[in-house]
């Protein structure tokens, strides 16, 4: 069962129902009630939830965001919602799925969400991904939990008649994730890890060189790491290829009015000039060479 | 049926509902229809652009916020030129919002945008975050005085001025505002503040000071708007903490004509919308034909007399 929180118009309910307004208003974003269906973990760090969710809420894009109400947890409650990017969405399911790390307040709530409950999803919210038409072969390389933000990206590229490369990057196999979700969308996959010795960025960089050479990349994409992402930005240079990232930030409304979530972009890809912009409206995914690294 | 319209001086609106400036953006315009609002209140606008203050620029607590912004402006041009034009689709009376460095610059402003089809102009006395320590022209008598002088001789809408809860002397301030033609107070921003992140040893909002608001600042900035309704002839737009049709309620009753709502719109853009229902619900249940009945409604306890060498 979902339903749309009731977001009324008070003013004309009742008698005046011949007023202008709401009578054809349609909520773009909306708070959606979402009946939690599964919510376990991935392993020691990583939760995998899975809600029942509107048509609206599951037509989310790649690289879009929900902005959540998240329950009271072990840390006590949050004030405001917390941002979370779509691991995966099924508008035929109706099913939107979450991938996240418990680490603070607000993800100890919502590892607290049992079958059966509700979650209050704000959303979708935010610009997603924007493949080039025509992309023919596009690249994803992600770290922790930014791979959960990339793993929608594969299926949407595919589906475009892309070949897709994902190079997942983490501290030791066991916290790999994603690889056969990544697999069974159709992409080729590559680990590397900490533990294995070959994540560090010279030797990544060879790795991307080599595939680069054997098939060349036309979009580039990238989420989770500062390495990562300068890595990304110098090949994307020398490649002359395009691409995104996507940012997180501290959020306040996630509909782009409090202006707190605001990260220094690059007014153009070769720009020296420096501007702010929101990370859940102008983003959360922007172009590689225009973010600054952190 | 129950008649929620309101007056703020010559100005009717729907319903005393309006977002608190700085809260509130075209984005709101996606998730509910704003014609339901009582009156559209933009966020402040300066002359120049300014891109604003460094992140972080948020810090959260316990049912309140701390916000450093920094009032990014993209300029007068954009505001009369796009801003206005966006709100001025929807029914309910638009409210600019202006901030500037002196009062000459005040009133320049006013006039700039006063003829854009605005309905009236908040004057942004009080932001915490421009001037340094916090200090801002509402926090003066005199610099507030200056400052709606200015804006009155140079627009002909309404003057609402934007009380800031930092000034000792608040009655002083709302008294010196309606000796220079202010139309309305609206109490309060932000309480100045400000946190540490003792991990880091760094403030939790970059420009280390920043603005209090949410659910926990009410009672005080309830005391305020009270304070300066008992004190104004002018009318008195409540504005601290309120989330519900109740708390909305509750400035009315301490004497505010009309209410803003500000931090609730990040927890929930649809807090709006459901204090309004929940407003003309609450009238309903109470026989309450007239909301402006519920204006400065507030009854005192009954008096018990002691015997005289007891009492203090």
């Amino acid at each position: 069962m979902t339903e749309v929180v009731s977001s009324p118009c008070a003013t004309h309910t009742g008698a005046d129902s011949a007023s202008p307004c709401c009578g054809d208003f349609v909520a773009r974003i909306a708070e959606h009630a979402c009946e939690v269906l599964q919510n376990t973990p991935v392993n020691a760090e990583y939760r995998h939830m899975i809600v029942a969710a509107p048509t609206d809420a599951a037509n989310v894009q790649p690289g879009q965001f929900f902005h959540l109400a998240c329950p009271p947890g072990a840390s006590g409650t949050t004030f405001l919602r917390r941002p979370m990017s779509v691991y995966g969405a099924d508008p035929k399911l109706g099913t939107v799925e979450f991938l996240y790390k418990v680490q603070g307040a607000g993800t100890r709530g919502l590892a607290a969400l049992q079958p059966g409950d509700t979650l209050d999803a704000l959303g979708p919210l935010g610009q997603g991904f924007a493949l080039p038409e025509g992309a023919r072969h596009i690249l994803l390389v992600a770290r922790g939990v930014g791979l959960a933000t990339l793993a929608p990206l594969a299926a949407h590229a595919v589906a475009r008649g892309a070949s897709v490369t994902a190079v997942l990057s983490a501290r030791s196999p066991a916290l790999v994730m994603s690889a056969e979700r990544l697999r069974a969308a159709g992409a080729t996959v590559h680990i590397v890890t900490d533990a294995d010795g070959n994540s560090d960025p010279a030797q990544l960089e060879a790795l991307l060189e080599t595939l680069h050479a054997q098939k060349p990349f036309d979009f580039l994409s990238t989420c989770g790491s500062n390495r990562l992402l300068m890595l990304l930005q110098k090949l994307g240079k020398a490649w002359g290829v395009a691409g995104q990232t996507a940012i997180e930030q501290h959020m306040g409304c996630g509909i782009g009015s409090c202006y707190a979530c605001v990260r220094p972009f690059r007014e153009h890809a070769n720009s020296d000039r420096l501007t702010f912009r929101r990370v859940c409206w102008e983003g959360p995914v922007f172009d590689l060479q225009e973010t600054t690294s952190w | 049926m129950v008649d929620l319209s309101v007056k703020v001086g010559a100005l009717t609106l729907a319903n005393p509902v309006m977002p608190a400036s700085g809260t509130f953006a075209d984005g709101n315009a996606r998730v509910f229809d704003l014609n339901c609002l009582g009156a559209i209140v933009t966020k402040t606008i300066t002359a120049d652009i300014r891109e604003g203050v460094p992140p972080p620029r948020v810090a959260e607590f316990k049912d309140a916020t701390l916000f450093s912004i920094g009032i990014p402006s993209k300029g007068a041009d954009y505001y009369v030129n796009t801003t206005v034009p966006f709100y001025r689709r929807y029914t309910p009376p638009v409210v600019g919002s202006i901030s500037a460095n002196s009062a000459d610059e005040f009133g320049e402003l006013a006039a700039r945008i006063g003829a854009s089809g605005i309905a009236a102009i908040e004057a942004n006395v009080s932001c915490p975050n421009l001037k340094k320590n916090g200090k801002a022209f509402g926090m003066d008598p005199e610099a507030t005085f200056q400052v709606i002088s200015a804006m009155k001789a140079s627009t002909g809408i309404p003057v609402w001025v934007k009380m800031t809860p930092n000034a000792g002397n608040l009655v002083e301030v709302a008294l010196a505002a309606q000796a220079a033609g202010a139309d309305a107070l609206v109490c309060s921003n932000a309480i100045l503040a400000m946190a540490i992140d003792v991990e880091t040893f760094k403030p939790r909002v970059a420009n280390v000071m920043g603005g209090l608001t949410g659910a926990a600042t009410k009672p005080i900035l309830l005391r305020m708007a009270y304070q300066c309704a008992q004190a104004v002839e002018i009318p008195v737009i409540g504005c601290g903490g309120i989330s519900t049709a109740e708390d909305a309620i509750e400035f009315m009753l301490a004497g505010c004509t009309a209410v803003q709502i500000g931090t609730a719109n990040f927890v929930s853009p649809t807090a709006m919308p459901r204090a309004i229902e929940g407003m003309r619900a609450f009238c309903e249940r109470h026989g309450i034909a007239r909301i402006a009945d519920l204006i400065g409604a507030m009854k005192q306890h009954d008096v018990i007399n002691l015997q005289e060498e007891y009492v203090l």
